[in-house]
């Protein structure tokens, strides 16, 4: 398969590593983060930390929409479902991801009519097709996904659609790298730097993480190739004590991002004044709000909002977990109270999140004797 | 019903707490086994005896059969490569097959919903009578119920099939050893994606059809050769190949190891499964067997499978180890490797 079976060569990938074992000190801990929950899974998936020194320690970040996600946030949209009588429209990943009261899917199962969507032009058409119906779109995503719910406003606005609203979630991915590198327990050597999300910022929005905080960024794509080719390029940098932004992922990414991306954002967002992230607490102009100019398509202001405000369960630890401070199974709950099943913090929930990529992947592998696997088959 | 118990001994306590029913207790991953095990088993199957994975084992006066039972609730009702009617032939053939048995007679209840054009219904009685036929399965009766408009998806069709065991044939979990092979007769996920994209929800089109048949002449072609060595025999169906392997897993308290490259896979399936960012072991099938065999007999069972029709792709896609016990695990061409778990809930499309 084009685009993917060579970024999967294992001939190549064997290069790769043995060129990070060359570079990597072995004096030397690395600790490297991956913001985008999109690497984690991948890291995960493609088990590559079995091609890895150990001396090379790769620490989750920040990017996974759902996981940011406060419960109280979920619980206000699957409110405004229920007293408002709409369709809750979401993507998959919202779908388990438990609020106060249940899941989505709970709210669904009771009765809330609760719909997946594969994009927000799904939950404009499904406003199309139910016309005696309000379809409310729960956006969630980085500028991954928000230029999409904006195109989806600008089509409802034109085409003049009053029964479709979004209610607007999405998150901005610098203001919580800067979170993370003020946290005084946060140690990192470098980042292996969004994919996604750069395809629409580019790559210049990084460049205060190298200039001003002497950390070396490397935009990434997802295939092992990549990831593994973001390591070297990140190894060379630190070896020769340089800390630049480099684009691995330039067959995606342009280094200036994606023009029409970025006024489609401008034309129907303006940054929040603070938004709550999971974890993280208020980061002050780290999320999106529709502008006025759409506020009949705003769910937030169509709707009564509760406002809810929860606070996580005291005995989880998502907040150190998704700056990096504990690795998920270092969590009280891991794998006996919280499972992918039973998620109590959205990391368990997302296959995106550490602690769900974590647990699927890598847990009890620890036990399991994984020399001599060539030899199977 | 899937992820029904290996074997079901003495009063089992009720353990199902879950307070009400989700679509993820009838997706064939966790939660169904946790229905299945925590509610029906202790409830009702406490005095019935023996159990097998995709088929109860009755004695009467003596004399064992195989008798199982399935409900099918696909939508849309018809897809490439198949339709619901034949799907309920197929589906309980298959679960006799897998249990070592060959189907001789089935009854089928059709749950029909007021306003089901006949020109539907009938389409899909001749697709049974058709997937009977080619299996050898005779369809002996049955039951009609009709609903009101909007309580069912046009219809619904449970079959229940009764079926004789094969000599020589075993299918227990318990007597499955480290360094067996783990043998799977084509490639995966084409049902499941094939759906997926029949729905029509996504703007994704491919050159895909369902797998579904009567994987009944590749079973038996396989015992033919290599009965003694058979072990355990499963069909991926919902929740895939991982659910069924993992289930296994946990009854037989050892690691299945699974080598990525050898599982068979279309193209369209895994650009799909890369696109939506699903994994294919997740994913149902309709037409395919997993089975355990004696290292011995691996080459003679395989090569029974290959020559027979519809099996060229059969192979052997990993072994059993004692590690990780009660766990599957992936290796990848590169040296990777992975944990595969049941699947949670109903496959989800990841968004980025």
């Amino acid at each position: 398969m084009r685009y993917v079976d060579e970024f999967r060569d294992p001939e190549l990938i064997t290069k790769a590593s043995e060129e990070i074992y060359r570079l990597a000190d072995p004096d030397r801990h690395y600790r490297i983060m991956e913001v985008c929950g999109g690497h984690t899974h991948a890291i995960y998936r493609f088990g590559l930390k079995d091609v890895l020194p150990s001396n090379i320690e790769l620490i989750h970040g920040p990017g996974c929409p759902v996981c940011v996600l406060p419960m109280g946030r979920i619980d206000d949209g699957l409110a405004v479902a229920k007293d408002s009588d709409v369709i809750f429209a979401a993507f998959g990943d919202m779908m388990r991801v438990p609020g106060t009261h249940g899941s989505p899917f709970e709210h669904k199962a009771r009765g809330t009519d609760v719909r997946i969507v594969y994009s927000p032009a799904d939950a404009l058409q499904l406003a199309r097709k139910n016309p005696e119906k309000h379809v409310m779109f729960f956006a969630i995503g980085f500028e991954t996904t928000a230029p999409s719910t904006a195109l989806t406003l600008m089509r409802a606005k034109v085409e003049g659609i009053k029964n479709f609203s979004v209610f607007c979630n999405h998150v901005t991915i610098i203001p919580a790298i800067r979170a993370i590198l003020d946290s005084p327990d946060m140690r990192l050597d470098g980042f292996i730097g969004p994919g996604h999300v750069s395809t629409v910022i580019g790559c210049r929005p990084y460049e205060w993480i190298a200039r001003k905080e002497g950390k070396p960024v490397v935009t990434s794509g997802f295939e092992p190739l990549d990831l593994l080719q973001s390591l070297v390029m990140l190894l060379r940098q630190l070896r020769a004590g340089e800390a630049r932004v480099e684009n691995q992922y330039k067959r995606v990414v342009p280094w200036e991002g994606n023009r029409a991306a970025l006024k489609a954002m401008a034309e129907v967002f303006q940054l929040r004044a603070y938004f709550e992230w999971r974890g993280l607490g208020f980061i002050s102009q780290s999320a999106l709000k529709i502008r006025d100019e759409y506020a009949e398509w705003d769910a937030e202001q169509r709707f009564p909002i509760p406002g809810t405000r929860v606070t996580d369960p005291k005995a989880a630890q998502c907040g150190e977990v998704l700056k990096g401070v504990l690795k998920p199974a270092q969590c009280k709950l891991f794998g006996n109270d919280c499972t992918p099943e039973h998620p109590i913090g959205a990391l368990m929930v997302s296959s995106e999140g550490s602690c769900a990529a974590y647990y699927n992947y890598e847990h009890r592998k620890a036990a399991a004797m994984v020399t001599s696997i060539s030899s199977v088959a | 019903m899937n992820g029904k118990p290996a074997v079901e001994s003495g009063r089992a306590a009720i353990r199902f707490r879950d307070p009400q029913i989700e679509m993820a207790h009838g997706a064939g991953g966790k939660a169904s086994r946790r229905l299945v095990e925590g509610l029906f088993a202790p409830i009702l199957f406490q005095n019935a005896g023996e159990f097998l994975g995709d088929a109860a084992r009755v004695r009467i006066d003596g004399y064992a059969l195989a008798l199982t039972t399935d409900s099918f609730v696909v939508k849309p009702l018809r897809f490439p490569g198949g339709s619901i009617g034949e799907l309920a032939v197929n589906g309980t053939m298959n679960d006799l097959a897998v249990s070592g048995a060959k189907g001789q007679a089935m009854v089928v209840t059709f749950v029909l919903e007021e306003g089901l054009p006949t020109t539907d219904l009938e389409a899909e009685v001749r697709a049974m009578a058709d997937a009977a036929e080619r299996s050898g399965v005779a369809i002996v009766g049955g039951d009609t119920k009709v609903v009101e408009r909007g309580k069912a998806d046009g219809m619904y069709i449970t079959t229940t099939g009764i079926g004789r065991f094969m000599p020589q044939v075993t299918v227990d979990a318990r007597s499955v050893r480290a360094g067996d092979k783990v043998i799977l007769s084509g490639p995966i996920g084409d049902h499941g994606i094939t759906i997926l994209l029949a729905r029509g929800e996504l703007d994704l089109e491919a050159d895909l059809a369902s797998d579904t048949r009567c994987i009944l002449p590749l079973v038996e072609a396989m015992a033919r050769e290599a009965a003694p060595g058979v072990r355990w025999m499963r069909d991926p169906t919902r929740g895939g190949v991982a659910t069924t392997l993992n289930e296994l897993a946990r009854d037989c308290g050892l690691g299945i190891v699974l080598s990525e490259e050898e599982i068979p896979m279309r193209d369209e399936v895994r650009g799909a499964c890369e696109l939506l960012g699903l994994d294919p072991l997740h994913i149902a099938n309709e037409g395919q067997f997993l089975a355990v065999v004696a290292p011995e007999y691996a080459d003679a069972a395989l090569n029974a499978v290959n020559q027979a029709e519809g099996g060229e792709d059969a192979c052997i896609i990993g072994e059993v180890r004692s590690e990780p016990a009660c766990a599957v695990l992936v290796t990848t061409r590169y040296g990777g490797s992975r944990i595969v778990d049941m699947l949670v809930g109903d496959p989800l499309p990841r968004i980025c």
